[in-house]
């Protein structure tokens, strides 16, 4: 197995274009999928290319319109970085993956890449419009992810960074699990939402996580809210706005719960949202 | 390959040689020998790996080696410029926050990073410190206390117990000052230099014919592994099990596997080799048969049968019959019944199985993690082939064991491995191998029914339980034995009639947890109770403490309770807390709001030791001629404290202080058999013989001094005063002759509980004194999401007497912590939640507050009257819980873990009946 720890963006994408490597920032995922692997008398392991040495992915920075987020950001670094209410959605998320641990190794470019249903990030990405800057092309978040555990990336390309177009509005992140820490999620939803000074929602972009084999945005509710007082919102969301979710059955919950449960969690956020936040019982 | 890479480690540059993908953990631990650093999961999933890189906590076992290069690493082996590691450690010892010690370097390591971003948090904050590291024995009570304590400043030393106070007293305890500074060594700890590594080459298939081909090429392609075994390399039995008559489990596969997990080939080698040959290089061919998976298909007509000499898989059959049931019943005003489910059970103890074993002459050493040394060394010698003097089992430092350390894992396959290389062999399971192919508990089926006259008195009380044991027998006849004595609980039942069966089937193999299978039974008794209640328009404290077992009250084996019966003591102790609680819940949930609260309560009784069963303990004290005082102690602790518990005992015995002994714990070697660490015997058994040893010596001592029963003794050096008014005395110890052992004076101790055993009907006395708790629980139901948040839990123990508080609220503090996992979000599915992410077991966040209110009702047959503790706290809290949940919504829930789902879907079945 060969490890390679480039220095620089070019030598990156050219190792990239000549080897099969795993792509390894935090290791957060890389580290137990191979442990699972390995358990079971499978010891192989592609090779690596670690891109933490790459200085030009790091960092949180204003860019005029939008926000970049680069590759090597941790949730630590989203969590401490001064950044709008747009982006507290975001925020919510990093405090809610794994422990603090893992908050300060794993990035949120690699959550989106591992492209789990149940990525805490995601849900976030699609309702901020995100744009993922690809091996220098620009992908939207809606074409980033392709299916499950899958995305727009392909063998040779990196992703360096994702763009969030600064909007007005403030996001926030319902997560729900089995317990407090160390949890993957059963379902959730990230949102942003804009109002007018009346407290009317001139937009808002709800997106639901752990509800079918990729996140999805809920376009029939966010189209039913456009121009309703926030207060009125969280009565609103019904059974027929969660038609695009097709959740499963596993060992966490089952569908018709996640159903329920991602309902009354979008209802949540948006009463969060119009000041009545919703303390939970776990 | 393994290019050198320079860590700053503590301040100090050190230079390693290490693969790039090497983990941090296993650079630090293999690379550098520094093995505080405790790997439990390679998964991220439990923290035990905790270093702080830069100043942040991560996991050492997700950052490659390549990325710590030239970054400053500190481990617990180190400190911090604020002096907050130090501190740290001296709370974690004052306040019991470390139990086993294999998180505790984590945890220190992990408050500290939040201490110094939030130097004044609160306990929320304290949790988020700490919420990526997992413990399975404190409930995280203790260790949350511990950094609050060091955030105010507050943090006090220990105290130190003197001469004759050392029972009642909370020091701390004697293995604590390694468990804090990281030295203490677990079983992945011990790192002999030539060793081999071995790997399992295991069963993906739970049912399968195996057949395996030549394996010379697999040698020849792979040049270092040394050997690999299967079942004809066995130079004895190939197989072991806890019964003699029961050895059904074997070492490697023999033609058939029956398990997921079930081992078939062992790879010995360097370890590069064992890790890096594939099971897919090896000639293994399974062909795989229909599982029986589950009791029902077990005991289907037809059903293959999991062992041949047991054709219809039922194990083992329990029963106890008191009385007439029926009539009974009849007698009864009220009747309730119902048919309750539990989930496999994983015991999540933060240590996976770990060790090595060497040839020593003709004898075989085997240092690992157990529970049972003396049991080890017997399947050991049964599997070489080799007399019981030819094994030495040298127990490691136990990171958890909670009854799964109870079974042999690694220990016979060492051996064999050793013995035929005759070079060290070191073994680690991983977390999956752990959890895929150790002992759970078992899951039951329980149909149980109840009855009551007006007043609340239990007339009748009958149950039947299936208990699926899985794939080999373990301890599946104690589990078949126990729960009919305590599934009526305790309380005065005139009628009972209970039966069980412990089931073969395809499954992951159940055994020895916590409770061994009263939990699962006191759920159904519990609720029926709360039914009685309902029916019959009592409350439900009331009814329990109307029934509650008294001082001379007869229990259903027929056994007469002649003393320390604490239950109704405990009951009267959270009485107000019961329905203070009760009206503020009523107070809360008016205007039917979303979240609701409610309050359950439940009792519990324990029989402390082996039922039925001769289950000795020996304990020695030795004295040596240069004043050198060792307790020679073959009991294990576990995390549970054992070592000082007894010490405290042996030192009021003797009457010298605690802190003047050199103890040697579990050495098959170096002490006598103490039984094993389970069963809540510990305390009762071990401390009755440590208690006698210490009077034996005392008395040796005053019979030479010719002094009187209160004497005190002073040891200074070789001299020993006896001090007895005017009537002192100082013996030169020097000069007194030294035994085979070296010792000038010594003292044993010998007790096994009385009991008798058991007739037909279950009748008898198998448990010489018992337990007894009551406890009450608050939660908070989102009738929406149909989660749980536990509020608050008040447990009331009656522990005859506690010879260290600190450590009995510990193992109270552990205990609802594994309770409430077991009521909450505990299932182990075999295949499916086989590591600690799908496998969910309580974090820092997910506990309530907790008081505990420790009755003394002394049992004059116990140590200083003391009884033992490990096991009611768990056994309590899942049935207190259910109540809790019904009180809040009316959902009756007969089937745990609650998952939220599991809930929501009580809660809509509820609405749509109404």
């Amino acid at each position: 197995m060969r490890y390679f720890r480039p220095t620089s963006l070019a030598d990156a994408l050219a190792i990239r274009r000549e080897h099969a490597v795993t792509v390894l920032a935090g290791g957060t995922d890389v580290y137990p999928a191979a442990a699972t692997r390995r358990a079971w008398g499978d010891p192989s392991h592609p090779d690596i290319l670690d891109i933490s040495g790459l200085a030009e992915l790091r960092g949180i920075a204003d860019e005029g319109d939008h926000w970049r987020i680069g590759a090597l950001a941790t949730w630590t670094d989203l969590i401490r970085a001064d950044l709008p209410p747009l982006l507290d959605g975001l925020k919510a998320a990093g405090r809610a993956v794994g422990g603090v641990q893992i908050q300060n190794r794993g990035t949120l470019v690699g959550n989106a890449c591992t492209a789990s249903p149940a990525g805490d990030g995601i849900p976030n990405l699609l309702a901020l419009d995100a744009a993922f800057a690809v091996s220098g092309r620009e992908v939207a978040a809606r074409d980033f992810f392709t299916g499950y555990r899958a995305t727009a990336v392909g063998p040779h390309d990196l992703v360096t960074a994702i763009r969030i177009p600064k909007r007005p509005g403030r996001g926030h992140f319902e997560k729900l699990g089995a317990r407090r820490y160390l949890v993957i999620s059963i379902a959730m939803t990230g949102l942003a939402v804009e109002t007018d000074p009346g407290g009317r929602i001139v937009q808002a972009r709800i997106a639901v996580g752990a509800c079918a084999a990729l996140a999805r945005r809920l376009p029939a509710l966010e189209a039913d809210l456009a121009g309703l007082p926030l207060a009125e919102a969280p009565g609103l969301v019904a059974e027929r706005h969660l038609a695009g979710l097709s959740p499963i059955d596993d060992v966490r919950a089952s569908a018709a719960y996640r159903m329920a449960a991602a309902r009354t969690l979008v209802a949540d956020a948006l009463a969060h949202l119009a000041g009545h936040p919703v303390a939970r019982a776990a | 390959m393994t290019p050198p890479v320079t860590l700053i480690v503590n301040g100090e540059p050190r230079t390693v040689e290490a693969p790039p993908f090497a983990t941090l953990a296993d650079t630090l631990r293999e690379g550098l020998h520094l093995t505080g650093t405790k790997v439990g999961c390679e998964a991220g999933d439990c923290g035990a790996c905790t270093v702080l890189l830069d100043g942040e906590q991560v996991c050492a076992c997700l950052v490659p080696t390549a990325q710590a290069d030239g970054r400053a690493v500190t481990t617990i082996e180190g400190s911090d410029p604020a002096g907050l590691i130090d501190r740290l450690r001296e709370a974690f010892l004052a306040r019991g926050a470390a139990q086993c010690g294999i998180c505790t370097p984590a945890m220190i390591l992990a408050a500290a990073d939040g201490l110094r971003r939030d130097p004044r948090p609160d306990r929320a904050s304290v949790e988020d410190a700490i919420g990526g590291v997992l413990c399975r024995c404190t409930g995280y009570v203790a260790i949350v206390d511990a950094v609050m304590d060091v955030a105010r400043g507050a943090n006090a030393l220990a105290p130190q117990a003197g001469a004759g106070a050392a029972v009642g007293a909370r020091i701390a305890r004697v293995d604590g000052r390694a468990k804090v500074a990281g030295t203490d060594r677990f079983g992945a700890d011990h790192q002999p230099a030539d060793a081999l590594w071995l790997r399992l080459v295991r069963s993906p298939h739970a049912a399968a014919r195996v057949t395996i081909g030549d394996l010379a090429p697999v040698l020849a392609h792979h040049p270092g592994l040394v050997r690999i075994l299967t079942a004809r390399d066995i130079p004895g039995e190939n197989s072991f099990g806890v019964f003699p008559h029961l050895k059904d489990q074997p070492v490697l596969a023999d033609g058939r596997v029956r398990m997921r997990g079930d081992p078939v080939a062992a790879l010995v080698g360097t370890r590069a080799a064992v890790e890096g040959c594939p099971d897919a290089d090896l000639p293994v061919r399974y062909e795989v048969q229909p599982a029986l998976t589950g009791v029902a298909a077990a005991l289907e007509a037809g059903a293959p049968a999991l062992h041949a000499a047991v054709p219809d898989n039922v194990l083992t059959r329990g029963r106890l019959a008191r009385g007439d049931v029926a009539l009974g019943h009849a007698a009864g005003a009220a009747t309730a019944e119902g048919r309750f489910e539990t989930a496999f059970v994983e015991h999540a103890y933060i240590e996976p199985e770990a060790g090595y074993a060497r040839r020593v002459g003709d004898r075989i050493e085997v240092t690992a993690c157990t529970q049972a040394p003396v049991m080890d060394q017997e399947d050991v010698a049964r599997v070489l082939g080799l007399p019981l003097s030819s094994v030495r089992i040298v127990p490691t430092a136990c990171g958890g064991g909670f009854g799964g350390k109870l079974d042999i894992s690694l220990q016979p396959i060492l051996a064999v491995a050793a013995w035929l290389t005759r070079r060290p062999v070191r073994m680690v399971y991983t977390r999956i191998e752990s959890m895929a192919s150790t002992t759970k508990r078992h899951p039951a089926r329980i149909s149980a029914r109840m009855s009551a006259d007006a007043a609340g008195h239990f007339t009748a009380f009958e149950m039947e339980g299936d208990f699926n044991t899985g794939a080999y027998a373990s301890w599946g006849p104690t589990v078949a034995n126990r729960v009919p004595v305590h599934a009526p609980g305790p309380y005065r039942v005139a009628h009972v009639r209970n039966r069980t069966r412990a089931v073969y089937t395809n499954d992951t193999p159940a055994g020895a947890f916590r409770g061994f299978g009263v939990p699962q039974a006191t759920i159904a008794a519990e609720t029926l109770i709360d039914d009685l209640a309902e029916r019959l328009g009592l409350d439900r404290w009331t009814i329990r403490r109307r029934n509650a077992l008294d001082h001379g009250d007869t229990t259903a084996s027929g056994q007469v309770l002649h003393a320390s019966a604490g239950l109704p003591r405990c009951l009267d102790a959270l009485r107000d807390d019961f329905f203070a609680l009760e009206k503020t819940a009523a107070a809360a949930n008016a205007g039917g709001p979303r979240r609701r609260r409610g309050v359950g309560i439940a009792c519990m009784w324990y029989g402390c030791g082996n039922t039925s069963m001769s289950n000795p303990s020996r304990m020695r004290i030795a004295l040596g001629p240069d004043g050198s005082l060792t307790f020679l102690n073959g009991a294990v602790d576990i995390g549970q404290g054992s070592s000082t518990v007894l010490l405290q005992i042996a030192a009021d015995a003797l009457g010298l202080a605690p802190d003047r002994f050199r103890s040697v714990v579990g050495d098959t070697d170096l002490t006598y058999d103490a039984g094993k660490t389970s069963a809540s015997r510990q305390t009762f058994v071990s401390g009755n013989a440590a208690r006698l040893a210490g009077e034996s010596l005392r008395a040796r001592i005053l019979a030479l001094a010719n002094a009187g029963p209160g004497a005190r003794l002073i040891l200074e050096g070789a001299r020993l005063t006896i001090a007895d008014g005017e009537a002192s005395r100082s013996l030169d110890l020097a000069a007194l002759p030294v035994d085979e052992t070296g010792a000038v004076l010594a003292g044993e101790g010998w007790y096994d509980p009385p009991t008798t055993a058991l007739d037909a009907d279950g009748q008898g006395i198998p448990y010489a004194t018992y337990g007894f708790a009551a406890q009450v629980a608050e939660v908070e139901v989102d009738t929406q999401l149909g989660t749980v948040r536990v509020r608050r839990i008040v447990a009331a123990h009656d522990v005859g007497r506690a010879i260290n508080p600190t450590l009995v609220e510990g193992q109270i503090h552990g205990g609802i912590a594994q309770g409430l996992g077991l009521a909450l979000m505990e299932e182990f599915i075999p295949g499916r939640t086989e590591n600690l992410h799908d496998y969910l077991i309580p974090t820092a966040g997910d506990m309530p507050e907790i008081d505990v209110r420790i009755i003394e009702d002394p049992d004059p047959e116990g140590p200083y009257g003391a009884k033992g503790v490990g096991e009611p706290a768990l056994v309590a809290t899942a049935p207190a819980i259910l109540g809790a949940i019904r009180h809040a919504t009316g959902a009756r829930l007969t089937r745990v873990p609650v998952l939220p789902h599991r809930l929501h879907a009580a809660l809509h079945a509820r609405e749509a009946a109404e």
